[in-house]
């Protein structure tokens, strides 16, 4: 953590435990009401698992890089989760479709590759736009050993530098919906160019693993002085150019997102890249851009107005800009998000949560809703849990909620039940049947696809969060 | 392999869910990889199940392969048994773990449990989601009731004197477009005439009422697509006949009454006087005339599309323009009544295939699924959908059948609607200059969602929705707005007429709808005559040619 003193405004209406949970306070003071520490025991779940394969990620991909097209390669069930489960349909001229396997192709009658050409072929006559292809492995294909790799060397080597072909797995034998993201990401992480004066072959592989905070517990560790920030994760447009204009004021900069909005411009990175994770699901992206001379800084997720706090801290600590600055230059934006998550307290203080398992932003978001807006945390489930890159928001967990790994839905279900939650935070196909029982829940899948991120959006989160409950109260039918 | 931007019918396994989630005191099993569980979602969000489905997955895992998913599966049975305590289990594997052959209905009878288990062979590579529900069904139809067959070469026995005649409605399920309201209409109208429902199924039914469907004196086939195998089956081992007119419309139900008459040894005249409905009034009624000749174009399951175009021809005075459905299996059907109507007809699950063959026929009116309302928006021509794939929008909170009496009324409601009124049509065509109608006025009584002309909005449309009028803006995006059979079915069709300004501003006079349609006729018409440059003449003259608007 970075060494400056911290100010401590106290969030207003915050009273309940943790009592001086103060945003700008480093983690490290908010410790001793209830946090629990990094090492909560975890419940590790291996039974059916109620979630959505990594597919599910183009649906956000696609629309984040609108020069990109995601070719799926799978089964009928492929494309109708895309359609069905996605309810995009609505929706004109996806820029996602499926090579649908079939029998001729699995009986060996149809050369595979010379399918895929023809595909291909089609796909890109009818959109000429066009400039990065993905083929996107699913169960099928990775279960027949489909190389898609190596079908995207060689079709990216004919299109003839007009179309960038990768690859990458979303399949739900490899993946867990936001896995999608990371391995989509991580796909395109060799071909992000070197930024200039980056010698490329001094990138160190493996990467120093640590942050600037551990340099500087350590001095004498050699680091590149930082030359550019990159904010790895899709965000929404509008959420990005907030950041870009608070990184700007700190003077910060320059400053790249991953993934671009357009495919064709990848960011420049190299040792002195600095990164900054904003979505938690990230992580082989993280350790592929390591690879590439990139250095990780530690922080917790921008969620709340604490977390965005930390957030910003923490890269403004690299380019040598102290907690105070950042205060200064937050001042107005922080104020305006402690009012709007403040508008929510009421309705949401002192009421208990139950997470099962979607995308892994599950704890962060459990951390923002027990701090900032004091609610009580029953269960935290993730699909996945990176101790490393969720240490801080670990250390941040008010209380002593049971964390769970993977999943069991039955045996989840009923836990869910005994503790009888006031919101369950659940997937599409767990939420009605709750309800039914009389559960107030919210769709995961809602916290994915809307910008939740940074201090202008940090009302809107809670907002998500207080509305099922708000509903029950309003209705009388 | 075979490109698909949007798929009319999901995987069979989801057909065998629609079959298991509809009934009480099935289990499914599934054998499928993480990920396949969000089929569930159809039924708790599409159709707002307040339940999960019966269903089980094994989730398995790519660090299982290696290992034993066999195991997982036997696991997954045992515990889906000791939790759920069905009647009967089915058990099949999805597309992923059809590869990996483990033999998931093998596994499963050799755990020997004390309820019937119902194996599911569904092979995903080659069939469908209507295939897998038809298949489901005739399985646990045959499982339930054959060890209740009599001998197969014993005569039915007579309906005993007094006794009121019997039927089991064969065809609903979970997921089903309109299926819940269609069968309370149809038990309705049978109870009415005094036949007497005993099953519904699979719709609500338990395995205990499946393995008394021989009791019944007569099966009705509501849902051909789902209960013909299964009705055959019945036929064949209980002797039971079946009623198969699907009674979608006013005509259809008729000859449903005439044929369950028949069947049930009623006075078949009676009956159908006894039915009544709305539309034939309305349909004749005078305001209705502007109905007369409205072009249609009809997709969906076989089923419903055939049924649909009998309606519009007959019922409403439409003009079929086009006549098609996506599952295969029943193109006989559609060929047929295609042949009736006139058009060519189109049996395809090709997405792209069927937005070509609507832009070419440039209808007034769509009646089709999700898929074609998407078409529909695009081409900025109006859609009412009449058939599965299905949306939240189609499991309406209203009653709202397709079928019986009921049903044609609300045909009649639903397809009039998105038209223009008729003096509201004269209207327009009177005084077309008047701002408030533009060019791209819609029917006043609708909200005013513009399906921009690119002719006249300079093509400013958001990005992914570009509503393009057919043939407005020939080459411009990059699905060409003109079809490429066409232009090669033309003589002289690489020579492209200009349209001269005058004829270009006098063609925007002519409401959007059939703006697209006037443009390609004369343009057509220019090419047949040699004229290079089009104008006010030209597009009169094509007017008078082709006799249309």
């Amino acid at each position: 953590m970075t060494p400056s003193t911290p100010s401590t405004p106290t969030i207003p209406g915050c009273t309940n435990p943790p009592a001086d949970t103060r945003d700008g306070a480093g983690p490290g003071a908010a410790n001793g009401t209830g946090t629990a520490n990094g090492e909560l025991p975890v419940l590790k779940e291996r039974g059916q698992r109620e979630v959505f394969c990594g597919l599910t990620g183009i649906i956000w991909l696609h629309r984040k890089m609108q020069d990109a097209f995601f070719l799926i390669i799978g089964s009928r069930t492929c494309a109708h989760l895309m359609q069905s489960a996605a309810g995009v349909m609505i929706f004109a001229e996806p820029r996602f479709g499926t090579a649908i396997i079939e029998e001729k192709d699995l009986a060996g009658m149809a050369d595979a590759n010379e399918e895929l050409d023809r595909v291909v072929t089609r796909l890109l006559e009818r959109r000429p736009e066009i400039r990065t292809l993905f083929l996107v492995g699913s169960c099928p294909s990775e279960v027949i050993k489909l190389d898609l790799a190596r079908a995207a060397q060689r079709l990216d080597a004919e299109a003839g530098g007009e179309v960038r072909v990768l690859s990458y797995s979303g399949s739900g034998i490899e993946t867990t919906f936001t896995q999608g993201e990371d391995t989509c990401l991580t796909s395109m992480v060799p071909h992000m160019p070197p930024h200039a004066g980056a010698d490329h072959s001094a990138s160190r592989p493996g990467g120093t693993n640590g942050s600037a905070a551990a340099r500087q517990a350590e001095p004498g560790t050699a680091a590149a002085p930082p030359t550019s920030l990159l904010v790895v994760g899709t965000i929404a447009d509008v959420v990005e150019d907030q950041f870009q204009r608070i990184f700007g004021e700190l003077g910060v900069g320059p400053v790249h997102f991953f993934p671009p909005r357009r495919s064709a411009e990848l960011p420049p990175i190299g040792p002195g890249t600095r990164m900054l994770m904003a979505q938690p699901w990230v992580n082989d992206t993280m350790a592929a851009l390591t690879q590439r001379g990139c250095e990780r800084i530690d922080a917790p997720f921008p969620f709340g107005v604490e977390g965005t706090t930390e957030w910003l801290v923490a890269a403004a600590a690299e380019w040598g800009i102290g907690r105070e600055r950042v205060m200064e230059v937050t001042a107005a934006a922080r104020e305006r998000g402690r009012k709007a998550v403040a508008r929510h307290r009421a309705t949401l203080e002192d009421r208990s949560i139950f997470f099962f398992p979607d995308s892994q932003i599950e704890i962060p978001l459990a951390r923002f809703l027990g701090r900032e807006l004091g609610m009580r945390l029953l269960e935290v489930g993730t699909p996945f849990l990176h101790r490393g890159h969720m240490a801080r928001e670990l250390a941040l967990l008010p209380g002593t909620p049971r964390l769970s790994e993977g999943q069991d839905v039955d045996r989840q279900l009923d836990r869910c039940r005994a503790d009888q939650p006031d919101l369950v935070v659940c997937g599409l196909g767990l939420a009605n049947p709750l309800e039914a029982e009389g559960l107030s829940t919210k769709w995961a899948i809602e916290l994915v696809f809307t910008p939740i991120h940074g201090y202008e959006q940090a009302g809107d989160l809670a907002e998500l969060f207080a509305r099922p409950l708000v509903r029950r109260e309003l209705l009388e039918v | 392999m075979e490109l698909t931007i949007w798929t009319y019918e999901g995987p069979p396994h989801v057909g065998a869910m629609r079959i298991a989630t509809a009934m009480k005191g099935v289990h499914y099993v599934l054998h499928a990889p993480q990920g396949d569980t969000y089929a569930d979602l159809l039924f708790t969000m599409i159709e707002r199940r307040d339940h999960r489905p019966p269903v089980t997955y094994t989730t398995f895992q790519a660090q299982d392969l290696g290992g034993d998913t066999a195991e997982l599966l036997k696991t997954a049975v045992r515990e889906a048994h000791e939790r759920f305590k069905p009647d009967v289990m089915l058990v099949g594997a999805s597309c992923t773990a059809e590869l990996i052959q483990d033999n998931p209905g093998g596994l499963a009878e050799s755990l020997g449990l004390p309820i019937p288990v119902v194996p599911l062979e569904l092979p995903a590579y080659q069939r469908k989601e209507n295939w897998g529900a038809s298949e489901t069904f005739y399985q646990l139809v045959r499982a339930l009731a054959a060890p209740h067959a009599p001998p197969p070469a014993e005569p039915r026995p007579e309906r005993p004197a007094g006794q009121a005649p019997s039927c089991n409605l064969l065809g609903p399920t979970a997921l089903g477009f309109r299926h819940r309201d269609d069968t309370a209409e149809i038990r309705r109208l049978l109870e009415a005439v005094g036949v007497e429902v005993r099953v519904v199924a699979p719709l609500g039914a338990t395995a205990h009422d499946l393995a008394r469907l021989g009791e019944a004196d007569f099966n009705v086939v509501l849902y051909p697509e789902v209960a013909h195998a299964a009705a055959s089956w019945l036929k064949r081992t209980f002797k039971q006949p079946m009623v198969t007119t699907v009674p979608i419309g006013v005509g259809a139900t008729r000859d449903f009454l005439r044929e369950v008459a028949v069947v049930a040894g009623l006075e078949a005249d009676s009956l159908v006087e006894r039915m009544h409905t709305q539309l034939p009034w309305y349909s004749r009624s005078v305001d209705s005339n502007y109905l007369t000749g409205k072009r249609v174009f009809i997709f969906g399951d076989a089923t419903h599309a055939v049924a649909a175009a009998r309606v519009a021809r007959d019922e409403m005075g439409f003009e079929v323009v086009g006549l098609g459905a996506y599952n295969r299996e029943f193109a006989r059907e559609v060929r047929a009544a295609a042949k009736e109507y006139g058009v060519e007809p189109l049996i395809t699950d090709d997405y792209l295939e069927v937005e070509e063959a609507i832009r070419e026929a440039a209808p007034e009116l769509i009646l089709g699924t999700q898929m074609e309302r998407h078409i529909a928006k695009r081409l900025g021509i109006f859609c009412q959908v009449i058939s599965a794939p299905v949306h939240v929008q189609d499991f309406p909170a209203r009653y709202s059948p397709l079928m019986g009496p009921e049903g044609a009324n609300v045909l009649f409601d639903s397809w009039v609607h998105p038209l223009m009124m008729g003096l509201e049509e004269h209207l327009l065509g009177m005084f077309q200059e008047d701002f408030e109608f533009g060019n791209d006025t819609l029917p006043s009584h609708l909200r005013a969602e513009v399906p921009n002309d690119p002719a006249t909005a300079n093509g400013g449309s958001p990005a992914g929705s570009a509503p393009v009028i057919p043939a407005a803006e020939p080459g411009a995006s990059a699905d060409s707005a003109v079809p490429a059979s066409a232009l090669a079915a033309e003589p002289d069709g690489d020579i492209d007429p200009e349209w001269n300004a005058e004829a270009e501003k006098e063609l925007g006079k002519i409401p959007f709808f059939v703006r697209g349609k006037a443009r390609r006729n004369t343009e057509r018409f220019a090419r047949e005559q040699g004229v290079v440059e089009i104008s006010v003449d030209t597009l009169y003259e094509a007017k008078a040619h082709f006799g249309g608007r």
